[in-house]
């Protein structure tokens, strides 16, 4: 039992940075969200039930244009198939007390950050590990959630657009240094970006929603970069 | 249920599957490495097509007025993302810019 705990503490502390970089991010989420109409209270429940950034950016753009459900669900899939790798690379170095009950409730709280900590620790994770780990991500982004959505509806608009910008700033941050040194994130980016602006500009004949066009650049984009710069090595993202 | 609570149950549900399921079931490594690259630099493709030209529309309508202060915004957290800032320090001065560049322009 002494054991269980202590692992329990140990991830606990190690999610404290995570929590604390979480906060502000999701404080960006809940202003942009309540930027585009929707209630505080649907972002709180959004960032509770998800717990992940991109994916929850791309869901609200999706529900302000009124997509479809079809199409909600495909957006969520393409940008959260990330986490399927992570949580096949994670599970090479669960302890055998892992069980199949804890693996159904720890899945929930992978995140790109929660699996880097997770994956590169020395010994075999447990169950009380995960848990410890999880608990101030997931409070840090539920809290920065509420707070960002329900001072975003009483700040007055030029404070909140300002603020709305938090978010993107937070993404250029993430790409942009591994992108001066990975040749092939910087190619991923650009023609991401590149494509993206060409379906929103360019005269199509035809409509293309927010959701596909961020599925159809992030496929595009990553077979391209793929294509100029393979990337080999196994280590963890 | 309401239409928004739709979209929030759907984005849940196949969030929790794409975490959940491989790491139940799956016992063996994926093997083709055009896939694992793919799988690689999708995240940062996402964040690139979720930037642009999205982050240019922050303000309302699209006046000149609405897009120099994004931009502006924009520009300051490249430069300080370049010169390999924290996330907050980046975007806090992006914030701060945007609002600045409002009172000018």
């Amino acid at each position: 039992m002494a054991n269980t705990k202590s692992a329990y503490k140990e991830g606990f502390f190690a999610g404290m940075p995570i929590g604390l970089g979480y906060f502000p991010i999701s404080f960006g989420f809940g202003i942009t969200t309540v930027n585009l109409g929707i209630k505080a209270i649907y972002a709180i429940l959004i960032s509770v039930t998800n717990l992940t950034s991109a994916g929850q950016v791309a869901g609200i753009s999706v529900i302000a244009a009124a997509g479809t459900l079809f199409e909600t669900a495909l957006t969520q899939f393409i940008i959260n198939l990330r986490y399927s790798l992570m949580g096949i690379a994670l599970s090479q170095r669960l302890s055998p007390s892992f069980g199949t009950v804890h693996r159904f409730f720890t899945s929930f709280f992978i995140t790109d950050e929660i699996f880097a900590v997770a994956a590169t620790r020395k010994c075999p994770v447990t169950p009380s590990y995960m848990y410890g780990l999880a608990t101030l991500p997931f409070i840090g982004w539920s809290l920065g959630t509420a707070c960002g959505a329900i001072i975003g509806s009483a700040l007055p608009s030029d404070i909140t657009a300002a603020l709305g910008i938090a978010i993107y700033a937070m993404f250029i941050a993430i790409v942009i240094p591994p992108a001066k040194k990975d040749k092939g994130i910087f190619c991923a980016a650009i023609f991401a970006a590149a494509l993206n602006c060409l379906i929103k500009y360019a005269p199509l004949p035809f409509n293309i929603s927010p959701g596909f066009a961020i599925i159809i650049c992030a496929v595009s984009a990553s077979a391209f970069a793929s294509l100029i710069a393979p990337f080999k090595e196994d280590n963890t993202e | 249920m309401n239409k928004t609570l739709q979209y929030i149950f759907v984005m849940a549900l196949v969030t929790y599957a794409v975490r959940m399921i491989p790491f139940v079931l799956f016992r063996r490594k994926i093997t083709s490495p055009f896939v694992k690259s793919m799988l690689h630099y999708i995240p940062y493709a996402v964040l690139s097509a979720m930037v642009i030209p999205d982050v240019f529309r922050i303000i309302g309508a699209q006046t000149p007025q609405d897009i120099i202060p994004a931009a502006v915004g924009f520009t300051v957290a490249v430069i300080l993302s370049y010169l390999e800032r924290s996330l907050l320090t980046v975007a806090v001065f992006a914030c701060i810019a945007v609002y600045a560049a409002g009172l000018v322009f």
